[in-house]
C-alpha cells in the first residue's frame, strides 16, 4: 500500500496509472498493451507483453534473492493462462478461467491482469523488485527464460499438500488463520461459480429475448386494418422484448465486471494466502525435523546441528512475522477491494434498474395509447 | 306427459254422456288437485259428502285399474321416464293453480268422499305398480294417506263405478303422473291422444333444457307437494293447485281431446291455454328468439357485453381416489345480463364437462362457420401425475395452468355474442347438475381419433381443389396458415425464455445461499453484515425472477398456446366453408348431369321419362340454389368471424402486453428499492 518508499529500486512509474489498454489476439497468443506514466514526468510508457512475460514476472518475484522472509509474502495471484484457440470450447475455458473467460475480447481477462500488476506495484516489498520495473518500462520483452519453480512448483505442492496441510501449527494465530482461509477459499470459490452461473443464465436469457424479438417481426402483416393493428402490437412487443434483452445484457455485464471480478479476485487471493500459509507450514515442518535430528545428533555433530537449527528457527520466525504482516495487510486490503466492488456493483445494478424502469414506463405509456387511436 | 294426456282423453268421451262427465273432467283437472284433496279429504271427509264422484271412481278403479295396472306396470315405468316433461308443469303452475282451484272447489266438495272410497283400491295396486318407478316419496305418502279412507268407502262407491271409471283412471294417473293407462285407453279415443302427444312434443322441443333434467323438476315438485297436503281443507284447494300444476299437463291434453265435452272443457281450455302459451313464449324467446334479436345489438357492443359477464374458474379440487379421480372446478359467474336467473351463481364442473360443452357447441355452431373457442387439451400425463402424486409442485403447476386455461376458454366462449346465447352455455353456467359428458375421450389429447380426423381432413383438402373466387379468403387462408407457423415458432421461443427464467431464479437462489455462507464465515463484521444483506437481496431478486417466469409463462406462452388452438378453429371454419362449397359444386355437377340426361331423352324422344327428368332438374336446381345460399351464408359468417377474431386477437395481445409491461415495471421498481436499500450497507463496510 505504501508506495515503494524505500530508497533502493524505486518503481519508476505511477502505480495508479498502470493500465492495460488493449489486447490483440494472434493465433494462440494474446498480446497486452500496458500503459503507465512516469513518476517524474508526464511522459507515458507503453509496452507490449504476452502471458509468458507475466509469468516471467511472477517467477522473478518468487525467486528474489536475498529477500528475507520471502516465503511469508502473499504474492498477488496471476490468473492462469488463457488459451484463445482452445477456448472455442467455451465450457472448458469457463472451467479453467471462470469469469475471466467472459466478456468481449478478453476484457475481463486483461482487467484481471491489470489488477494483478497494480497489486504487485502497490505491494511494499514486491514493488522493489527490478523485474517489475523492467516489465513495465523496457520496450523489449524481458528474457524468455523460465525462472526455476523450486518450492513454488504447484505440482510438487499438490503432492505434499495432503500430508502437510493438516499439520498442527505451533502458533494459534496461524492455526486459526489456516482454518479460516481454507473455509473462505472454498466458499468464495463456490460463490464465484454460482455468480458465474447467474451471469451465464442472464446471457442465455438475453439471447432468448433476442430470438423472440426477432421472431415477432415475422408476424408483421400489412394486409388489412386488423392485421396492421396486430402487427403494431407485435412490433411493440418486439421493442419491449428487445429492451428486456438489453436489460439482461446490462445486468449481466455489470455483474461480471464488478462483483464477478471481485469475487474472482477474492477467491484467487484466498488461494494465494493459502499457498503462503502452506509455505510457512513447510518451513515449520522442516524446523521440527531439524529439531528432532538435533536432539538425536551425536555430540560431535551437535554444535553444527544446533547452529543449523538456529538458522532455520530464525528464518521461520522471520517468515512468521512477515506472514503476520502480510495477513493483516491482506485482510484490510481485501475488505477494501470487496467493498469497492460491491459498491460499484450495487450502483450499476441500481442504474440499470432505474434506466429500464424508465424505459418500461415509456413503453407502457406508448402501449396504452397505441390502439385507441 | 304424453301418457297422462292420453289418460285424460278417455274420461272425456265418457263424460260426454252424463253430466257427471263435466264434473269428472273438472275432477280430472282437479285430480291433480284432487289427488291432494283426496289426501286432505280424510279430515274434511265429513264436510264433503258428494257421492256422485264417489261411486264412480270405485268401480272404475276396480275394473280398469286392475286390468290396466296389471298389463301396464311395465309400460308405466317406460312411459314415466318420458313423462318427466314436467316443464310444462312448472309453466302451468301459476295459471293452472287459480283455474284448478276454482274448478275444483265446486267438484271437490263432492269428490272427497268418493275419491277416498275409490282410491283405496286403486291406490294399493297403483302403488305397487307405479310407485317403484316414480321414486317420489311425496307421492307415496299421498297414496298411503288416501288408501285408508278409500278402503272404507269402497263398498258404497262400487255402484257408481261405471261413471266413476273416468275419475278413477284419472286419479291414478294424476297421482302417479304415469302413463300406464295410455295403452288401455288409446283404443277409445284414438284421435285425442295423438294430439296430445304432438302438443307435448312440441312443447318439449321448445324447451330443450327442461328435457335434460326432468327428474330434478319432478323431485322438487314432489317434495314441495307433500308438505301442503296434510294441511286443512282450505289449504287443500291450494295443495290441489300444486298438484294440478303437475297435472296441468294432463288437463291441457284433456282440454284438447275433449273438444266435444261441455262448457267445463272450454273453461279449462281457456284457463289452460293461456297458461301453456305463456310459459312457452318466454322459453322460446330465451332460447331461439333472443339470439336473433340480440345478435345485432351484441355485435355492436361486444366489448360491453363481455364486461357484463364475469366468469372465473376457481378452487380446483381433486375428487375421488386413484385412477378414477378427477378435478372439479368452481365456475362462478357474475353478470347483469337478464338472460340469467340471478346476478351471481356458482356451479361445480369437472374437466370433461368443459370438453362436453365444447363438443356440443362445435356440433351446433362450427358448421355454420362460427369459430368455437377450443378448450385446453386433455393431458393424460399431467392428470396421471395429479392422480398419483400427492403434493408435487409440478402437478400443482399443471392444475393451476389448466384452471387458468379453462377460465380463459369460458371467457372466450361467453364473449362470443352467438355462443353466449346458446342454451348449452347457459346451462353449463347455471345448472346445478349436468349429465355426465361422454365420449370426451375422443377429444382428449392428441388421440388416435384426432389424428385420424386430421388425416381425413388433409386428404379431403387434397382432393377438394377449390378454385377460390374470393381474393379475401384466398389471402386470409394463407395468412392464417402463416400465422400459425409463426405462433408455433414464437411459442417455442417463449418456452425457452420461460425455462431460462426459471433457471435464473434457481441460480440466483443458490448464489444467495453461497453468499450467505460466505457472509457467515467472514471475520470483518461490516463485510459479513453486508454479505448477509446481499444474500437477502438476492433472495428477493430470486422471488422476482420467479414471478417473472410465471408472468412470462402466463402472459405469453399460454396466450400463444391458446391462439395456436384458436387458429386451428379458424382453419376449421375455412374447411367448413370449403365443404359447403363442395356441396354446392356437387349439386351443380349433378344438375348438369340431369340436364344432359334430359337433353338425351329429348333427343331420343322419350316423353314418358321426360317429365321425371324435368322434376329431377327442378329438384336439383332448388338444391343448387339452396347450397349456393348456404355457401354464401357461411362465407359471410366466416368472414365476419375471422374479422372479429383478428380484432379480438389484437386486443387480446395488447391487453397482455400492457399487463406484462406493468408487471415488468413493477418488478423493476422493486429491484430499485432493493438496491437502494443495499447501497448504504455496502458503503458502510469499513
Amino acid at each position: 500500500m505504501t508506495e515503494g518508499s524505500s530508497a533502493e529500486a524505486e518503481l519508476s512509474v505511477r502505480v495508479s496509472s498502470i493500465r492495460i489498454t488493449d489486447v490483440t489476439q494472434d493465433g494462440d497468443v494474446l498480446t497486452f498493451a500496458i500503459a503507465s506514466q512516469k513518476l517524474n514526468s508526464s511522459a507515458g510508457v507503453c509496452v507490449f507483453r504476452t502471458y509468458e512475460d507475466f509469468d516471467w514476472l511472477q517467477q522473478s518475484l518468487f525467486s528474489q534473492e536475498n529477500l528475507p522472509g520471502l516465503h511469508g509474502i502473499i504474492f498477488p495471484p496471476l490468473p492462469s493462462k488463457a488459451l484463445p484457440s482452445q477456448s472455442n470450447t467455451q465450457t472448458k475455458a469457463l472451467k479453467q478461467l471462470g469469469f475471466l473467460a467472459l466478456g468481449q475480447a478478453w476484457q475481463s481477462y486483461s482487467k484481471a491482469l491489470e489488477f494483478y500488476l497494480q497489486q504487485v506495484a502497490t505491494h511494499p516489498t514486491l514493488c522493489k523488485c527490478n523485474a517489475l520495473d523492467s516489465f513495465l518500462i523496457n520496450s523489449e520483452s524481458p528474457g524468455r527464460q523460465r525462472g526455476r519453480k523450486g518450492i513454488f512448483n504447484r505440482l510438487s505442492q499438490a503432492v505434499e499438500e495432503m500430508r502437510k496441510e493438516s499439520h498442527k501449527d505451533v502458533d494459534n494465530f496461524f492455526q486459526n488463520e489456516r482454518i479460516k482461509n481454507t473455509n473462505l477459499a472454498a466458499l468464495s470459490k463456490v460463490a464465484t461459480e454460482k455468480l458465474l452461473d447467474v451471469v451465464m443464465t442472464e446471457q442465455k436469457l438475453a439471447l432468448a429475448c433476442g430470438h423472440f424479438s426477432t421472431s415477432l417481426h415475422l408476424c408483421v402483416n400489412q394486409d388489412d386494418a386488423a392485421a396492421v393493428a396486430f402487427s403494431k402490437v407485435c412490433l411493440k412487443l418486439s421493442d419491449i422484448i428487445e429492451a428486456v434483452k438489453r436489460n439482461f445484457e446490462k445486468a449481466g455485464s455489470s455483474n461480471l465486471s464488478t462483483l464477478g471480478l471481485g469475487l474472482d479476485l477474492e477467491s484467487r487471493y484466498q488461494e494465494a494466502e493459502k499457498e503462503m500459509l502452506f509455505r510457512r507450514t513447510c518451513k515449520l515442518i522442516e524446523l521440527e525435523t531439524v529439531k528432532k535430528s538435533t536432539e538425536k545428533a551425536k555430540a560431535n555433530k551437535r554444535e553444527v546441528m544446533e547452529a543449523f537449527q538456529k538458522a532455520v528457527e530464525k528464518e521461520f520466525s522471520l517468515i512468521s512475522s512477515v506472514a503476520k504482516q502480510e495477513i493483516e495487510r491482506f485482510h484490510s486490503s481485501r475488505v477494501n477491494v470487496l467493498k469497492n466492488f460491491l459498491i460499484g456493483w450495487c450502483e450499476q445494478q441500481l442504474n440499470t434498474a432505474k434506466e429500464f424502469a424508465e424505459l418500461y414506463s415509456q413503453h407502457l405509456e406508448a402501449c396504452r395509447n397505441m390502439y385507441t387511436e | 306427459m304424453a301418457a297422462s294426456s292420453e289418460r285424460s282423453p278417455p274420461p272425456f268421451p265418457d263424460s260426454e254422456e252424463p253430466e257427471l262427465l263435466e264434473d269428472s273432467d273438472e275432477g280430472a283437472d282437479a285430480f291433480t288437485g284432487t289427488s291432494i284433496s283426496e289426501m286432505d279429504s280424510p279430515s274434511p271427509d265429513s264436510t264433503r259428502p258428494p257421492k256422485d264422484i264417489f261411486n264412480e271412481p270405485l268401480e272404475d278403479i276396480f275394473s280398469d285399474p286392475l286390468s290396466n295396472i296389471n298389463s301396464e306396470p311395465q309400460k308405466k315405468v317406460d312411459t314415466k321416464i318420458p313423462s318427466p316433461s314436467s316443464d310444462e308443469v312448472v309453466d302451468l303452475f301459476s295459471d293452472p293453480l287459480d283455474d284448478d282451484s276454482e274448478v275444483i272447489s265446486s267438484p271437490e266438495v263432492q269428490n272427497p268422499m268418493p275419491d277416498l272410497l275409490n282410491e283405496p283400491v286403486q291406490a294399493p295396486k297403483s302403488d305397487v305398480l307405479g310407485e317403484p318407478p316414480v321414486h317420489k316419496n311425496a307421492a307415496r305418502q299421498q297414496y298411503i294417506f288416501e288408501d285408508p279412507p278409500k278402503g272404507s268407502s269402497k263398498s258404497s262407491s262400487v255402484k257408481k263405478a261405471a261413471s266413476a271409471e273416468l275419475f278413477g283412471d284419472e286419479d291414478e294417473e294424476d297421482l302417479f303422473k304415469e302413463l300406464p293407462k295410455v295403452v288401455t285407453k288409446k283404443p277409445q279415443p284414438l284421435g285425442p291422444p295423438v294430439d296430445v302427444f304432438t302438443e307435448v312434443k312440441s312443447d318439449v322441443k321448445v324447451k330443450p333444457q327442461v328435457k335434460d333434467d326432468p327428474t330434478d323438476l319432478f323431485t322438487e315438485e314432489a317434495l314441495t307437494a307433500p308438505a301442503p297436503k296434510p294441511s286443512a281443507s282450505s289449504s287443500s284447494s291450494r295443495t290441489n293447485g300444486v298438484h294440478s300444476e303437475e297435472h296441468d299437463l294432463f288437463s291441457e291434453a284433456t282440454v284438447e281431446l275433449s273438444l266435444d265435452s261441455p262448457r267445463n272443457d272450454r273453461k279449462k281450455k281457456d284457463a289452460v291455454k293461456p297458461s301453456v302459451s305463456a310459459p312457452v313464449a318466454p322459453v322460446a324467446s330465451s332460447s331461439s328468439k333472443a339470439p336473433s334479436k340480440t345478435l345485432e345489438e351484441l355485435e355492436e357492443e361486444e366489448s360491453e357485453d363481455t364486461f357484463d359477464l364475469n366468469i372465473s374458474v376457481t378452487n380446483p379440487e381433486k375428487v375421488g381416489d386413484g385412477m378414477n379421480a378427477y378435478m372439479a372446478y368452481k365456475v362462478s359467474t357474475q353478470t347483469s345480463l337478464t338472460m340469467f336467473r340471478s346476478k351471481m351463481f356458482t356451479v361445480r364442473r369437472r374437466f370433461s364437462d368443459f370438453l362436453g360443452l365444447y363438443e356440443k357447441l362445435s356440433e351446433k355452431h362450427s358448421q355454420n362457420g362460427y369459430i368455437v373457442p377450443p378448450p385446453p387439451e386433455k393431458s393424460i400425463l399431467g392428470m396421471t401425475k395429479v392422480k398419483v402424486g400427492k403434493e408435487d409442485p409440478s402437478s400443482a403447476e399443471f392444475v393451476e395452468r389448466r384452471r387458468a386455461a379453462l377460465e380463459r376458454y369460458l371467457q372466450r366462449v361467453v364473449s362470443h355474442p352467438s355462443l353466449l346465447q346458446d342454451p348449452d352455455v347457459r346451462e353449463f353456467l347455471e345448472k346445478e347438475e349436468l349429465p355426465r359428458a361422454v365420449s370426451t375421450q375422443a377429444l382428449s389429447g392428441a388421440g388416435f381419433l384426432k389424428m385420424l380426423n386430421k388425416a381425413t381432413d388433409a386428404v379431403s383438402k387434397m382432393t377438394i381443389k377449390m378454385n377460390e373466387q374470393d381474393v379475401w379468403f384466398d389471402e386470409k387462408i394463407q395468412d392464417v396458415e402463416n400465422e400459425e407457423q409463426h405462433m408455433r415458432k414464437l411459442h417455442i421461443m417463449v418456452e425457452s425464455l420461460v425455462n431460462h427464467r426459471k433457471e435464473l431464479s434457481g441460480n440466483t437462489a443458490v448464489f444467495a445461499k453461497s453468499v450467505a455462507m460466505l457472509g457467515s464465515s467472514e471475520d470483518n463484521t461490516a463485510l459479513s453484515r453486508a454479505l448477509s444483506q446481499l444474500a437477502e437481496v438476492e433472495d428477493r431478486i430470486e422471488q422476482i425472477h420467479q414471478e417473472k417466469a410465471a408472468n412470462d409463462f402466463f402472459t405469453f406462452s399460454e396466450l400463444l398456446a391458446d391462439y395456436i388452438r384458436l387458429l386451428g378453429a379458424v382453419k376449421g371454419c375455412f374447411d367448413q366453408r370449403m365443404k359447403a362449397w363442395q356441396r354446392w359444386q356437387d349439386a351443380e355437377n349433378m344438375l348438369q348431369k340431369k340436364r344432359e340426361a334430359e337433353a338425351k331423352l329429348l333427343w331420343a324422344n322419350k316423353p314418358d321419362k321426360l317429365q321425371q327428368a324435368k322434376d329431377e332438374i327442378a329438384e336439383w336446381e332448388a338444391k343448387v340454389t339452396q347450397y349456393e345460399r348456404e355457401f354464401e351464408r357461411i362465407s359471410a359468417t366466416v368472414r365476419k368471424e375471422v374479422i372479429r377474431f383478428d380484432k379480438e386477437k389484437a386486443r387480446d395481445f395488447k391487453r397482455q402486453i400492457i399487463k406484462y409491461l406493468e408487471s415488468l415495471l413493477n418488478s423493476q421498481q422493486q429491484l430499485i428499492k432493493y438496491w437502494e436499500a443495499f447501497l448504504p450497507e455496502a458503503k458502510a463496510i469499513a
